[in-house]
């Protein structure tokens, strides 16, 4: 059976040849940074399973590296690489040359994905234990993109040690933009923890006036957005502010219709999501991809469609939960 | 109750707003929350690296890696480009728009992670649109280079936010459901997402809208600075660099 750990140490061997290559080229902080990503990846499945089992010390070790990539991102030692221009002439010359199949490698991540995804019902009625039932679609796209792997090193007659030096090159091109997703869900873990959810839906309900059916929408919206903006997830904003907001006002005072405002309310957290630099992955990682120098460049292009979005929530959740 | 952790939300904020390495911020707004709420510091080690660890899939994305950056060397975002140039009636705001319908409705099947920044938006959309936008406007200068690639990213964020929470199988419908059966309100997780509908459509036509304002911008500034520079418009369509790139399109 192909597990979900097997996805995370290829992802470590990765990282563990970006440590490598950096290495070779004296980028040491660098080097440093995948190194211990990789660890992280290596052992995560034996992390989780001694704090399940009451050993805390490998999680321990794991939190400490946390805190020692964060000083190496913040001490400003890793060099961004960019996409230089270099070779231009050559990438036109084999553009040229390969033409439209070159697209052929790049559609493989979402064809195979697909195909995959559509067979597995068949697989599971045949009792065939090819995919790990946990993260089974995480899996799905590792063999996607394995498969995408192979069929771009064959179009350009690439061995293994090019697909890692290049997918190298790519990991210092977003240097610590791509660890900042998972320390932000780590972030939010803390902040559950720690109660500071609470402390916000305790402020927030405090802070408006209950007889106002308007005014509590506003609040809950708001309080959603408000709240996904600090975290930079909507998934943790929303048992929090729904507790608080949503169902001793909207639902236990005003009879709101339950569906529409956990369908409504969650994606006026996700409006909040386009506005904030805390969702890393989708508004941070992409700044880096792209190479754009403006960190805050994709927040710039969203925000209006999140503002008016929100007004719209606002009105639909008004008009559709009190029929 | 103790309000002291919220210390760490302060931390973040500050943070950002001051542009220090965000990397750092987060993990010393992580300690600062977790000392104030009075967790003891190995608990709060092995939190930090408990939390870190079992949110590994968040990086699963790495793996697109090395195919993309081999298709580079190799030229495809060139191919993308000129494949673009060849298509005369697919214009700036008609590519995005098409790819927002699309990822809406493929993640409305539940199929989010076929395209994404790795995946889709760096090596095909982004200099998809930027050829295409230069077939308005051929001297792109790098600010609207720069606007038109975040463009990009930002229809595909939407794309995917406002298509997902229509899948009912999707984690946010399935967290809605088990929350307000926690609270002991029983639903149907078809009724949640339905529910999602109107917004995934006002969005669709928002963000429709936003490019194709984004396009007479490109379009009004090109003119403008024609004026500036004393260029009569008619001409344009037989601006030099247009005719090669179609045809170096036609191979």
């Amino acid at each position: 059976m192909l597990r979900i750990e097997y996805v995370y140490w290829l992802c470590a061997a990765l990282f563990l040849a970006a440590s490598a290559f950096d290495a070779a080229s004296r980028r040491y902080a660098s080097a440093a940074f995948w190194a211990i990503l990789s660890a992280c990846f290596f052992g995560g499945d034996a992390i989780e399973a001694a704090a399940a089992a009451g050993n805390a010390l490998p999680a321990q070790l794991g939190g400490i590296g946390v805190i020692a990539l964060a000083l190496i991102a913040g001490s400003g030692a890793l060099k961004r690489r960019t996409t230089g221009d270099d070779d231009l002439p050559q990438r036109r010359a084999s553009a040229e040359r390969l033409g439209n199949r070159l697209f052929l490698p790049a559609l493989a991540i979402p064809f195979v994905t697909l195909a995959l995804v559509l067979l597995l019902p068949y697989l599971k009625a045949a009792n065939l234990d090819v995919f790990d039932t946990r993260q089974t679609t995480l899996v799905v796209l590792g063999v996607a993109c394995v498969t995408a792997a192979l069929a771009a090193m064959a179009l350009t007659r690439a061995t293994p040690v090019a697909a890692f030096r290049e997918g190298s090159r790519l990991l210092d091109a977003l240097s610590w933009a791509a660890l900042l997703p998972m320390l932000l869900a780590t972030l939010g873990a803390v902040f559950a923890k720690t109660g500071v959810g609470d402390a916000v839906a305790q402020i927030v309900s405090a802070a408006i006036p209950t007889q106002s059916r308007d005014a509590c929408v506003l609040a809950y919206g708001l309080g959603m957005a408000l709240f996904t903006i600090i975290m930079g997830n909507a998934f943790a904003a929303f048992p929090v502010i729904t507790a608080g907001v949503g169902l001793p006002l909207l639902i236990g005072q005003h009879h709101a219709h339950a569906a529409v405002v956990g369908a409504i309310g969650m994606l006026c957290g996700y409006c909040g999501t386009l506005l904030t630099p805390m969702a890393a992955n989708f508004n941070i990682v992409p700044v880096a991809l792209l190479e754009l120098r403006d960190p805050n460049a994709v927040i710039r292009a969203q925000w209006p469609t999140a503002v008016v979005l929100f007004a719209a929530n606002l009105l639909l959740l008004d008009w559709l939960a009190f029929r | 109750m103790n309000y002291w952790p919220l210390l760490g939300v302060a931390i973040v904020v500050a943070g950002f707003a001051w542009r220090l390495n965000p990397a750092l911020v987060v993990v010393v707004a992580g300690i600062a929350s977790g000392l104030l709420a009075g967790l003891a510091v190995p608990d709060l080690l092995a939190l930090l690296g408990r939390s870190f660890v079992s949110n590994r899939t968040l990086l699963v994305i790495v793996l697109t890696l090395p195919t993309i950056g081999l298709l580079e060397r190799a030229g495809l975002r060139e191919r993308a480009q000129a494949w673009i140039l060849g298509l005369r009636r697919l214009t700036f705001a008609r590519l995005l728009i098409a790819y927002l319908g699309l990822r809406q409705i493929v993640s409305m099947l539940g199929l989010t992670n076929v395209a994404g920044h790795a995946q889709t938006v760096r090596p095909l959309l982004a200099p998809m649109a930027e050829a295409a936008a230069g077939k308005i406007d051929p001297a792109l200068d790098d600010n609207e280079r720069e606007r038109i690639k975040a463009m990009a990213a930002a229809t595909d964020n939407v794309g995917l936010f406002f298509g997902e929470d229509v899948f009912i199988a999707f984690g946010g419908v399935l967290l809605i459901q088990a929350f307000f059966s926690q609270h002991a309100i029983e639903m149907d997780p078809r009724s949640i997402a339905i529910w999602a509908l109107p917004t995934a459509i006002a969005a669709f036509v928002i963000h429709a809208l936003r490019i194709a304002w984004f396009q007479r911008g490109i379009a009004k500034r090109m003119q403008a600075g024609d004026r500036a520079r004393g260029v009569v418009p008619e001409h344009r369509d037989e601006s030099p660099r247009v005719a090669k790139d179609e045809t170096d399109a036609a191979h």
